[in-house]
């Protein structure tokens, strides 16, 4: 077989994974769309109050906080997963909270990851919103409080842009989720393919198995999957970055 | 009969080295418009914006109806004035949005609000506008929404920075229009700075002359075009009548 | 000022975490198995690419998992990390194939209970037209000497899993240190090992089960297997060990090692891949006396 006949057969038996909505990779999509939705959704509660009193007010640590979210924006995926780890087998530190190998773990680590990540974005936005608009507030009677709700009105865009951008990132992360969730999928062969329904195992690392295995047609599905969502977030966020 | 509303004693505005504004000794009555008038740098602003609040002064004081003010009470007196920049900031909203917004934070009732807003909005000339977003506005057309955005709560007292510098001559009568017609309808004080003569001949009852942050003269507008006390005003009004 | 700041960060960050635990508290799966009558209980199990990669853990298992109402995780790592994470104590049962590693671990109190389970050989595999000459080789020493001396390329799985640990018996043995442009350390499992081995046409060790399971789809042959010292490959499984780590499910464990060398078992490790492969990939250590 050559390979671009290879390839082509991989792409067809791929869609008809797909269309068929076999279970193994949609008890995967699951687990991607979960984990990282749930991871984004944590984050952003943290993130938004986060950027907002870096923003509006003053404290002490503020400056070092601004270095943490910075610094944070750059961390390494899998650095992350390793510290989690360690901090959540037996051994560790955590290690009864009998957390590792479960969605959780895999939600606190992408959680560490994308929480700096949209509060640098949402406090670029905020930073973005120009100066006279917090005066015009003041002019027209407003008080502090007014001008921070409308400085964060007027950032709304880029706030959701910021949300946007976490979830992208948290889909398509595989480094991190690796190594605390464990790529585990149950016992047996639902649908033909793979394994059982997943149970850490998401669009990413099952990708990561799957070319080990040599299994390229269902590598091929997942990533089909993981490639639509991925865009359809990045699509959304354009549109919103368009508004502003 | 003239009633004081604010008082300036004494007045001094210094930003580092620079000294801004000195000793400056004013005093604003209701219903009346004010000119403060003077070159780019005079110092015009500045003042303008120590009586909002904007900027604290250096030295001297201000007195609201013959009260000096403190804490909350500045953000009390706020809510009576207004100010319009020169170039005014735009909420990303709808025209009706943003000129409801003064009445939004004072918690206006819905009715009230979309007549008076709607109100302000003929008043300018900006009716049927309501919807469209703001920021797609022409510059005049933006200026207008300020100015109704400005005056939508009735406030006591509208400031306003060289309203009509950045537009051309058909929105700059509007504004003046305007301007005159707030007076006339609602006895709103307004204090105007400006560097044009023309302007000021046309609306102002008083005027000041601020020169390198000293106002070296007040009188009626009448008074100083005819009658300046102040040689340097002579001058400086016909210096600068080619504006 | 400070006290909002407060008030601001941490409420929502409790809620958060707390909605968070909340959110977790159901366990498992969203898409759930069969119905069962109660909630089945959970087993960890680490082991290493080659039981996993051969689909043997599939059938085995499953049995297990049916017959006790219980979920097995499995972690397909290498025997290295397999190992580890059992020392961790993020796995309740072990199942590896390096020898000197595992008492090693349960020397130091990390395991127990450790039973033989089954056995395969080491095969070399590589390219047909074999370039080393490794068909001719007296032992697996002796091959691996002809291999470092022509310089042929080889690709070491450099996981410490049991096969890269067998790897490195052998090439002490033929007192060859490994070294140059074309031995190639790869830190991968079995399977994937053997496919980049397989697109480059070059040689690697590899279990005869994990071979034989991806024969069809590869292009790479059996060179050397006939030798029983260097190359004999036995699994053993084992629980971690509760004095260490209170909170692992050694009971469970203990029910699935018994299962494992039970009859049944046995009898599913020695027939597994017979229909598919012509020959069964493991042989159960019941057949011990075959040798």
């Amino acid at each position: 077989m050559s390979s671009a006949d290879f390839l082509f057969q991989g792409i067809i038996r791929a869609f008809e994974l797909i269309f068929s909505l076999n279970p193994y990779i949609l008890s995967i999509t699951g687990v991607s769309i979960k984990v990282s939705g749930a991871a984004t959704i944590l984050a952003t509660l943290t993130a938004l109050p986060l950027a907002f009193a870096i923003s509006f007010l003053n404290f002490r640590g503020r400056q070092a906080l601004i270095t943490l979210v910075n610094t944070g924006m750059g961390l390494p995926p899998v650095f992350v997963g390793l510290v989690v780890f360690v901090m959540l087998v037996p051994a560790g530190p955590l290690g009864l909270l009998n957390m590792i190998y479960t969605q959780k773990a895999m939600i606190l680590a992408q959680y560490i990851l994308i929480t700096p990540v949209i509060t640098g974005i949402s406090l670029a936005a905020i930073k973005a919103v120009p100066k006279p608009v917090i005066e015009t507030v003041y002019t027209l009677g407003g008080n502090e409080k007014d001008a921070a709700v409308a400085v964060l009105k007027e950032a709304r865009y880029g706030i959701i842009t910021a949300v946007l951008a976490g979830l992208g990132r948290a889909l398509a992360e595989v480094g991190a989720i690796l190594i605390v969730g464990g790529n585990i999928a149950l016992t047996g062969s639902v649908g033909g393919i793979g394994e059982g329904l997943s149970e850490t195992r998401t669009l990413t690392t099952a990708i990561t198995s799957e070319t080990s295995k040599g299994d390229i047609s269902t590598s091929i599905a997942l990533g089909i999957i993981l490639i639509s969502l991925v865009l359809s977030v990045n699509i959304l966020a354009n549109f919103f970055q368009r508004r502003d | 009969m003239t009633e004081e509303l604010i008082r300036i004693e004494n007045l001094s505005k210094s930003f580092g080295n620079k000294e801004v504004l000195k000793n400056i000794n004013l005093q604003f009555n209701r219903g009346e418009i004010f000119a403060l008038i003077g070159p780019s740098g005079a110092g015009k602003t500045t003042l303008l914006r120590i009586l909002d609040f904007l900027e604290t002064p250096s030295g001297g004081r201000l007195a609201f109806n013959r009260l000096q003010l403190n804490g909350s009470q500045k953000t009390d007196a706020r809510r009576r004035m207004s100010m319009l920049f020169q170039a005014p900031a735009v909420f990303n909203e709808s025209v009706f949005n943003n000129v409801a917004y003064g009445l939004r934070i004072r918690r206006v009732d819905k009715y009230t609000l979309e007549k008076k807003v709607r109100n302000a909005l003929a008043i300018v000339g900006l009716e049927g506008k309501e919807r469209q977003r703001a920021r797609t506005l022409s510059g005049g057309e933006a200026q207008r929404m300020a100015f109704a955005r400005a005056i939508v709560y009735d406030p006591d007292i509208l400031l306003l920075d060289e309203p009509t510098a950045n537009l051309d001559p058909a929105n700059a009568a509007k504004v003046e229009e305007m301007i005159k017609r707030i007076r006339d309808e609602h006895g709103t004080t307004i204090v105007i700075a400006t560097h044009n003569i023309y302007q000021v001949r046309r609306i102002a009852d008083r005027v000041g002359i601020l020169l390198n942050g000293e106002l070296i003269e007040v009188n009626s507008r009448d008074g100083i075009f005819t009658a300046p006390k102040d040689a340097r005003s002579a001058a400086f009004l016909k210096g600068e009548m080619i504006y | 000022m400070k006290n909002l700041f407060a008030k601001i960060i941490l409420v929502p960050v409790l809620v958060s975490l707390l909605a968070g635990c909340i959110q977790q508290a159901p366990a498992g799966n969203t898409i759930s198995p069969a119905p069962t009558v109660s909630a089945p209980q959970e087993l960890r199990l680490a082991t290493t690419t080659s039981t996993c990669d051969t689909g043997l853990l599939d059938v085995l298992n499953k049995k297990f998992e049916e017959e006790n109402n219980i979920k097995i995780f499995t972690l397909c790592d290498g025997t290295g990390k397999a190992i580890a994470t059992g020392e961790l104590g993020a796995a309740d049962v072990v199942m590896v194939h390096a020898v000197q590693a595992e008492l090693k671990a349960v020397a130091n109190g990390s395991f127990i209970n450790r039973s033989y389970m089954m056995y395969n050989y080491f095969v070399i595999i590589g390219p047909e037209n074999d370039p080393a000459g490794v068909k001719n080789a007296s032992n697996a020493a002796d091959a691996f000497r002809s291999i470092a001396a022509k310089q042929v390329p080889f690709i070491s799985r450099g996981d410490d899993s049991g096969t890269h640990q067998m790897e490195k018996s052998i090439w002490k043995a033929a007192s060859v240190t490994p070294a140059g442009a074309w031995y190639q350390s790869v830190g991968k499992g079995m399977g994937e090992t053997i496919t980049t081995a397989d697109t480059r046409g070059v040689y690697t060790l590899s279990d005869r089960g994990t071979y034989l399971a991806m024969k069809d789809r590869i292009k790479l042959k059996i060179l050397f297997k006939s030798d029983q010292t260097y190359l004999f490959n036995p699994y053993h499984v084992m629980a971690v060990n509760p004095a260490k780590f209170p909170n692992v499910k050694y009971d469970l464990a203990l029910k699935y090692i018994d299962y494992v060398i039970s009859p049944q078992g046995q009898d599913i490790i020695g027939s597994f891949g017979r229909d598919k492969y012509g020959e069964a990939l493991f042989t159960p250590t019941a057949d011990i006396n075959e040798q």
